[in-house]
């Protein structure tokens, strides 16, 4: 049943995109040309690629919000070691910047695993921490465009049978979880552990290492994207990307992934994650004001947490009201 | 009420009750929890509430509370007929309870825990501080305890919170105190204080509702016992003109016979050896073997460490010593996966909380265990996964739309029977189950017993806990007592009785009895 509910949630924001799209194409037609299409897609790929991985994180009720701190500090590093050995090939640098988001997020694992500590604490430490980080690295400087050598460059801009390298890198991505969550065991405890926790131990699943190895994936594709980002805008800085993590944990929640863990889908990060985008790259082509723009994605935000809390009132609200009588 | 001839006690208060319940119904969906039952409290006296687990105890402190609203009887205080339909209500009209873990806020101080609700307040209708910590420290002194009513409830212990909660019990003027097994946690001293306590609120006329397993304070502190079974009264009286024995008696004979799958016991190879098996705080020498095909039965009361000797030997919580032996060979089990590795499972008793992921389709929830065998080089094989699922849940004879569907949405029984196969899936060699018919309707139960002896004749072990005396006569082999974290006996064939069962649970000796 509630797959069958969120296929229809998914297709209520399938919809919405839809009818957000041709209200975009009755003030500006040439949004919706397929070359258009595919630059937002592009432009929303490490959106989508951060979602992903958020996802895993939020169904086994943990929140990761250190994730563009750790995107800006794997950034930097591979930007920093570019401008001072040109010569290291690209392929090596994108290790780095994966094991090197991988390595934050295990920290944050770690210490929800190990130490017990409230995720959001842990990941709101780590991320000013992250921070600090790249100031102490670069001492403020910036790392500019003509310091990073061409390959570094190119890459997430290189086509690929018509598309950049960025937007397929998302597509796989986003493949990778689709087969992740439907047919490893890994997936299945994501949501197991998130579901019921309590059932999840007596399965024989060890729950704060599965949190744990969210964190991993999660801290992984920050360190990804920390990559990406940077070649693509060519420039880092210590304040890029900066408050994306919410834009991440708000493509996963417009999507359809219960904040209370165990309910959601790659199709709806996906879908969220397209939402946030195109509203963002819509709104400035149609002369709305980006502070709109604001406006509409928190509103997006609490309509879709309303359908959520909405739909399993008949279940949730009860066993709430019995909780507290037995209080 | 008519006046007794019996000459009044010292101390024993009128014979005109305070609160009085009638022919009190409360049914549960599949479950009658109480059926046509009566209660009187009377002022300046305690009356025992009597039963074994599952008598109805708790759902009657519940409707006394307003927590629960009853499907039929009436309550009547001091002879007006009332309706619970909030625990307000029932506060208002000064029915207090004493919970075994107390119902208080840790992080207020003791004087703002007793006045919550109704603390005095200044004329500009802000709480006054020093005229609430004078009044609590009065009430206090009234009972007789010497507790700063400004520090924080957290930094007491367990005995000064329940003073804590009389105070606070007193200072809404409770005509009726409820103690719902207050000396469970308390030492020998704090618990003679207690009774002391208990005599000086019976010296104030409060009606007290005292319910305990232990006969020896029964019968040292009540002054009248009500006896409770299968949610149906059973009798009331006097304490000082019924024996131990009686109430014995009147607790475990059985109204409604239940029948039990007849089993022809063949016990095999010993499948399962546990040895002196410890915890720092909750259960010591535990030690038994267990064979083929066996069904043990672990009786006790509720908190008598049975559960947490299941978990340690689930590998969810570690033992501080002792050793466990699997078909002979010496097995070590540290964690939940390894101990279904090795062929031993265990079915919780709270399924809601611990048994099914209510958020994944039943065909999911059946293979969790079990991905590692359908699973070919890391992913699942659908398919395989399906057949499974199928093959288990039809086994159970669950019915479902589909095997697709929700497990959230399945009825309690169909809820186990998922849980259950989920188990099966693992092919394990013992199979623990932790009140596997508690909350579920009497069909269901006989579903339930039938499925276990079938299991015990294709050679399963099974370990079961129960609280329920004809269960564990009717279902096991051989039964283990166990009392206080200890294994006090281990009966079988005639010893395996239901009041053999209940003295040695109960703690009651021989002489006594």
């Amino acid at each position: 049943m509630i797959q069958r509910f969120l296929k229809s949630r998914e297709a209520i924001l399938l919809a919405a995109i839809f009818a957000l799209t041709a209200l975009i194409w009755t003030r500006f037609p040439g949004f919706v040309e397929p070359a258009n299409l595919a630059r937002v897609f592009n432009d929303t790929s490490p959106l989508i690629i951060l979602a992903m991985g958020q996802m895993v994180v939020i169904l086994t009720r943990c929140i990761d919000l250190s994730v563009a701190a750790n995107l800006a500090l794997s950034g930097m590093v591979v930007a920093m070691i570019n401008a001072a050995f040109p010569g290291i090939p690209i392929p090596l640098l994108l290790a780095l910047a994966v094991g090197m988001g991988a390595v934050m997020g295990s920290i944050n694992g770690l210490l929800v695993w190990k130490l017990d500590i409230p995720p959001i604490v842990v990941t709101l430490g780590t991320m000013t921490i992250y921070r600090g980080f790249i100031f102490l690295i670069s001492k403020g400087s910036w790392i500019n465009a003509h310091q990073m050598s061409p390959a570094f460059k190119d890459l997430p801009r290189a086509d690929l049978f018509g598309l950049p390298v960025l937007s397929w890198i998302a597509i796989v991505v986003v493949l990778g979880f689709l087969l992740l969550t439907s047919r490893t065991a890994l997936g299945r405890s994501f949501f197991a552990v998130g579901g019921n926790p309590h059932a999840a131990v007596y399965t024989g699943i060890n729950v704060g290492r599965t949190q744990c190895i969210a964190f991993i994936i999660s801290g992984a594709l920050a360190g990804l994207t920390g990559y990406l980002w940077v070649a693509r805008y060519a420039v880092a800085y210590v304040d890029i990307a900066g408050g994306f993590e919410l834009d991440v944990v708000a493509a996963c929640v417009i999507g359809g992934i219960s904040i209370a863990g165990g309910i959601g889908s790659v199709g709806g990060a996906l879908l969220g994650a397209l939402f946030l985008g195109i509203v963002k790259n819509a709104l400035p082509v149609v002369d709305i004001s980006p502070f709109w723009q604001l406006a509409i994605s928190g509103g997006a935000i609490i309509i879709a947490v309303a359908f959520n809390s909405g739909s399993l009132r008949s279940k949730g609200r009860v066993i709430l009201r019995k909780a507290e009588h037995t209080a | 009420m008519p006046v007794s001839s019996d000459a009044p006690r010292p101390g024993s208060g009128s014979d005109t009750p305070v609160l009085s319940l009638r022919n009190i119904t409360k049914t549960f969906p599949g479950v009658k929890a109480l059926s046509e039952v009566s209660l009187d409290l009377y002022p300046g006296q305690v009356t025992a509430l009597v039963g074994e687990n599952g008598a109805g105890k708790s759902t009657i402190v519940k409707v006394l509370t307003g927590i629960y609203r009853t499907d039929g009887g009436t309550i009547e205080v001091a002879g007006d007929q009332v309706e619970f339909a909030t625990a307000q209500d029932a506060a208002e009209a000064g029915i207090t309870a004493i919970h075994q873990e107390t119902v208080l806020f840790d992080e207020l101080s003791v004087a703002e825990n007793i006045f919550i609700g109704h603390a005095p307040r200044t004329r500009f209708g802000l709480i006054d501080r020093s005229e609430m910590n004078r009044a609590a420290r009065a009430l206090l002194t009234r009972i007789g305890a010497t507790i700063d009513p400004s520090i924080r409830l957290r930094d007491l212990g367990i005995a000064n919170k329940h003073l804590v909660a009389i105070a606070r019990a007193l200072s809404i003027d409770a005509r009726v105190v409820i103690m719902d097994e207050p000396t469970a946690a308390l030492s020998h001293k704090e618990i003679n204080e207690l009774y002391e306590l208990v005599d000086r609120l019976k010296a104030d006329g409060k009606a007290i509702l005292f319910i305990s397993h232990k006969f020896d304070e029964i019968f040292r502190i009540a002054d009248r016992y009500t006896v409770f079974r299968d949610g149906q009264y059973v009798g009331a009286g006097r304490i000082s003109e019924v024996s131990e024995d009686e109430l014995v008696t009147m607790m475990v004979g059985r109204s409604v016979d239940q029948i039990f799958p007849a089993r022809s016991h063949q016990a095999g190879d010993v499948v399962l050896e546990v040895s002196d098996y410890r915890h720092p705080t909750e259960f010591e020498n535990i030690g038994f073997t267990l064979r083929r095909g066996e069904i043990l039965g672990f009786y006790g009361l509720v908190g008598a460490g049975r559960s947490e000797f299941m978990q340690a030997l689930f590998g969810i919580t570690r033992p501080s010593g002792g050793s466990v032996r699997i078909e002979g060979r010496p097995a070590t089990i540290h964690s939940p996966a390894s101990a279904i590795a090795q062929g031993i499972v265990y079915v919780p008793e709270d399924r809601g909380k611990q048994g099914a992921v209510t958020g994944l389709p039943i065909f999911q929830n059946v293979t969790l265990p079990s991905l590692t065998q359908t699973s070919r080089r890391g992913f699942i094989r659908l398919a395989e996964e399906f057949a499974m699922a199928r093959e288990y849940t039809s086994r159970l004879d669950l019915r479902a739309a589909s095997l697709d569907q929700n497990v959230g949405n399945l009825s309690g029984g169909n809820q186990q029977k998922v849980v259950i196969a989920k188990w099966l899936a693992t092919q394990p060699k013992v199979i623990i189950l932790d009140e596997p018919t508690k909350g579920i309707d009497i069909g269901s139960k006989a579903a339930v017993h039938e499925f276990m002896a079938e299991l015990a004749a294709q050679g399963l072990s099974v370990i079961m806990v129960s609280s329920e005396i004809p269960e564990i006569m009717g279902m096991s082999d051989r039964a283990i007592v166990m009392r206080e974290g200890r294994m006090v006996a281990e009966l079988h064939g005639p010893d395996l009785n239901a009041k053999t069962l209940v003295r040695h649970a109960a703690g009651i000796t021989e002489a006594a009895a």
